[in-house]
């Protein structure tokens, strides 16, 4: 049995060509190079640098605060915080694990709060304090959270590990680690496929009881 | 004062924590898409959307117009790679990436499109259009028994006689599934590539083997194996996905001679099932028969297990029937059925995990045809000498585990009449399954530099994918010499680092320790040179350094393969005590505590061990319950590829695990005394867990995983 098959890679259609995002930012954004800066622009455009002008235009002015330390950015409005740290200010620390808000390697805290950067767009954070876990400890003093997870092995290879203990310390300022239970409850949606899980629990608890500001 | 640890029994804070836990709770610990390398660009693929047939058309321009799109690499541009060997009669070779239009299953990489942004190549690689001719693919493994074949003679093992079960006074029969399992390490595969002459390149790549790697890009790229540099310092995890050369990996590399610039490729959740293996989908039977008094009489153990068009996967799933137990007659029967698929690979317990569940099963269903204790009648036929070949145990201490594990799990509370206990609406059972794995050393040669600052720096080309290895091995040198562990620091994962095996099949503590072992006795034969004086074992070192104004001592020292393996039969075991909660309504299992008992030698590393039999435990608990890859046959395409639908363990799922050790010496494999773990601490979870849900609700599932359907169906 053969049949003929035209598909589409990936999954998602995209927009037919007249219609595209890409068509009507760059046509937009054309527009607008014209009335801001006419002869840079149809100097551009004259020479076809229409790809290159739409892309200067796409992207959008961000300011946010990282780790304490000012940062002005120029992002594309798809970027994501989580390639915005990585890619761009070399914030490696924070981890991709499934790029879907499933795993919580990403976990980050935004004004406090913790939250998956793989589904947070950076233009959304403009005025926002970041905190990473290249962040958390002051100088060389650890966090509590951090030595704990040393003390008990609350890891093996590491990875989801920066995003436990930024779920860890949140889960302690929530008010969610009253109870073992609760911590679990609490943790899981960071996944562990090493299998800390246990471990991750010992951390907390101690950070808890040990009563130490987190 | 450092309190005792209990060596058989250690806590999570007890013994020294990780040599490179700093650098992990820190976020400074470097995975391989983690470099800041120059000139980066990005690659991202397209995968194919048909599982057989050939592609007729690519339609890359849109993508190529994109903007800051470099390059659409496929077959009809792609460098050749001149190390693919052309096709032989009967002979499968690995799939030969953008070689030509050939699809072999659904995700198959059609094209790599690289540009100067992860969100612009990410963007092109979905403007990539193909046509393909598709012909009709098999995914199914239970559709396609009658294209089984074994994969190497007849795939046939007998001793005794044929079938001996079936004329067994206490017999019976029966399948067991076990679906396909994805690693799914939390790290994505991922790789920079970067071609620093025609002839020369360099590779930031995650791989549980930095030599192997560099070994296979020498021989597919035909390049000098000196001209090829593999960094993978850390690793995210791996349980087996980073054992071998991947396509990814090619892909990369040819995108960036096409580019001439660094390529990063990193897969996505989803390749992640299509692209680096899977404990592949096995149907298995099992008969079992035994005398009235719980003596086993035969088993036939017989195995279908998938594998790709292009190669020929094979695993060990029914062996453990050969070795587990002492019985007289055995027969085995493996072979692979080849669907549209990609390759499967090795996955923590390989075949043995498999296959377990299977015998571990199967010996629980007959213990209670026989009305013995599950414990009792693995006792009744305990192996004194490996059965499979007569030699005896190098060491093997399963009993006192048994005994260890079952105090632990507070076994006596078990009651022998499944569905007889309930509390508050949860149904309360017992299970008991046992672990295998063979007990392996290879080659590895370690430098060892001892400075005048009384430093002592150990260099080793070996991965360290979680288990804690660095920290062993410090360990090792720290006990040897008399140096304190904080003084001695372990470089690992570069190719340009001495010989190491691959880490796998929980052989790396046996084989590079015993380098350092061998490292250490080598610099004590240094110093003794130095000072004439040959009776202080442990000397000051710094001091006669000093004295000799020598700034440092270095040995670079090969420890073989091991000896005895001709007399011996060297494994390690584990069993594993699990307690269900089964709702009687619902069906849900809990898993309400679990006692891991591993006979794996003299522990090194205390706190690491105690982590890896936690770990293992519950990645069988995962197998058990939650973890199946499921493909919609229609299509022949994974539906549950991503980390919400392919449900793995999280934190709620697990209890406190109780990871005990048996910790006496085996004399013959290493001289640490130690044995592997990593494979032993999942083998047997899966069926003990399995057996508790029988014991818990008299229901017996025999197809993993064991989900609520199945328990009330």
């Amino acid at each position: 049995m053969e049949s003929k098959e035209s598909a589409i890679i990936p999954a998602i259609e995209p927009y037919v060509e007249d219609s595209s995002r890409r068509n009507f930012l760059k046509q937009s954004s054309l527009l607008t190079a014209v009335a801001l800066t006419p002869e840079i622009a149809v100097k551009a455009a004259g020479l076809h640098l229409h790809e290159e002008i739409a892309a200067v235009f796409e992207k959008m002015p961000l300011k946010m605060e990282v780790n304490g330390k000012s940062r002005m950015l120029s992002v594309e409005p798809r970027a994501t915080l989580l390639d915005i740290l990585r890619e761009q200010l070399e914030l490696t620390g924070t981890k991709k694990g499934c790029d879907h808000g499933q795993c919580g390697a990403c976990t980050v805290h935004v004004d406090g709060r913790r939250v998956n950067s793989c589904l947070t767009l950076g233009v959304m954070m403009n005025g926002k304090k970041i905190t990473t876990i290249e962040g958390l400890a002051h100088g060389d003093q650890l966090h509590p959270m951090q030595e704990a997870f040393i003390k008990h092995d609350g890891f093996q290879c590491g990875y989801c590990t920066p995003g436990q203990i930024m779920s860890a310390v949140a889960c302690i300022r929530e008010g969610h680690a009253g109870s073992e239970h609760e911590i679990r409850e609490y943790m899981s949606g960071n996944i562990c496929r090493c299998g800390a899980y246990p471990n991750i629990v010992n951390a907390i608890q101690e950070v808890k009881n040990g009563g130490q500001e987190v | 004062m450092e309190k005792a640890i209990n060596m058989n029994r250690p806590s999570s804070s007890d013994g020294m924590s990780r040599i490179d836990g700093r650098l992990k709770v820190t976020g400074a610990a470097k995975y391989s898409a983690e470099y800041a390398v120059e000139g980066l660009t990005y690659g991202v693929l397209a995968g194919s959307t048909i599982a057989k047939g050939t592609i007729t058309a690519l339609d890359t321009k849109a993508a190529e117009r994109a903007p800051g799109v470099l390059a659409v690499v496929t077959y009809l541009n792609a460098p050749k790679v001149p190390g693919f060997q052309p096709d032989q009669k009967g002979i499968r070779a690995q799939l030969k990436v953008f070689n030509d239009n050939k699809i072999f299953y659904n995700g198959q990489p059609i094209a790599l499109v690289i540009a100067d942004t992860y969100e612009r190549a990410l963007y092109g690689a979905s403007l990539v259009k193909a046509t393909y001719n598709k012909e009709e693919h098999q995914t199914s493994l239970t559709d396609n028994f009658g294209k089984g074949f074994p994969p190497r003679g007849d795939g046939l093992y007998k001793r005794g006689t044929e079938d001996a079960w079936k004329s067994a006074p206490i017999k019976l029969e029966q399948e067991y599934i076990v679906p396909t399992n994805t690693h799914n390490p939390m790290e994505l595969h991922a790789i920079i590539a970067r071609w620093d002459a025609d002839d020369k390149i360099t590779v930031w790549d995650k791989t549980q083997g930095v030599k192997a790697t560099q070994h296979d890009i020498s021989q597919l790229f035909k390049l000098p194996l000196e001209n090829v540099q593999v960094n993978s310092r850390f690793v995210g995890g791996a349980f087996g996905s980073a054992l071998r050369t991947w396509p990814h990996e090619i892909v990369a590399i040819l995108g960036a001679k096409a580019v001439k610039k660094p390529v990063k490729l990193v897969l996505s959740r989803a390749d992640m099932f299509t692209s680096v293996g899977y404990r592949p989908h096995t149907w298995q039977k099992v008969g079992i028969g035994a005398t009235a008094d719980g003596k086993l009489t035969g088993i036939t153990h017989q195995a279908y297990g998938q594998t790709s068009p292009y190669e020929n996967f094979t695993e060990g799933a029914v062996n453990v029937s050969q070795s587990m137990y002492a019985c007289p007659n055995v027969n085995t029967k493996y072979n692979l059925v080849a669907l549209n698929v990609g390759t499967p690979t090795w996955m923590r317990g390989p075949g043995e995990a498999t296959g377990s569940f299977a015998l571990e099963s199967a010996l629980d269903e007959l213990s209670y045809a026989l009305n013995i204790d599950p414990i009792e009648i693995r006792i009744r036929n305990y192996a004194e000498t490996d059965p499979e070949n007569g030699k005896p145990f190098s060491s093997k201490h399963l009993k006192e585990a048994y005994q260890l594990g079952a105090d632990s799990i507070g076994w006596s509370n078990r009651k022998q009449q499944p569905a007889s206990v309930k509390k508050d609406g949860w149904f309360v059972g017992y299970g008991i399954g046992c672990g295998m794995f063979g007990a392996y050393r290879s080659g590895a040669v370690i430098k060892a530099t001892l400075k005048a600052d009384g430093t002592l720096h150990l260099q080793s080309a070996v991965s360290d994918i979680g288990p804690g290895t660095g920290t062993a091995m410090v360990l090792i040198a720290a006990e040897q010499l008399g140096i304190p562990a904080d003084k001695i620091s372990f470089e690992n994962g570069a190719s340009d680092l001495p010989q190491a095996p691959t880490q796998g099949g929980s052989a790396t503590t046996a084989s590079v320790g015993s380098a350092v072992y061998k490292a250490c006795a080598d610099l004590k034969t240094e110093f003794q040179k130095l000072t004439g004086n040959n009776t202080n074992d442990k000397p000051d070192y710094a001091q006669i350094l000093k004295q000799h104004n020598l700034p440092s001592v270095e040995v670079t020292s090969k420890s073989d393969g091991g000896e005895g393996r001709d007399k011996y039969s060297m494994n390690s075991w584990s069993v594993h005590f699990v307690k269900v909660l089964v709702n009687a309504l619902t069906g849900v299992v809990k898993i309400d505590k679990v006692t891991s008992v591993a006979d794996c030698g003299t522990i090194i590393s205390p706190k690491t061990a105690r982590s890896q039999i936690v770990g293992g435990a519950i990645g069988g608990i995962g197998m058990a319950l939650m973890e199946e890859a499921i493909i919609d046959h229609r299509y022949g395409r994974y539906i549950n590829n991503n980390y919400a639908d392919y449900h793995v363990p999280v934190n709620a799922d697990i209890p406190q695990i109780d990871a005990l050790f048996v910790n006496k010496p085996d004399p013959i494999l290493n001289p640490m005394g130690s044995k592997g773990m990593a494979e032993i601490a999942l083998v047997g979870m899966a069926a003990a867990v399995a057996n508790a849900v029988y014991n818990a609700t008299g229901k017996r599932v025999r197809e993993l995983p064991i989900t609520p359907d199945k328990v009330i169906g």
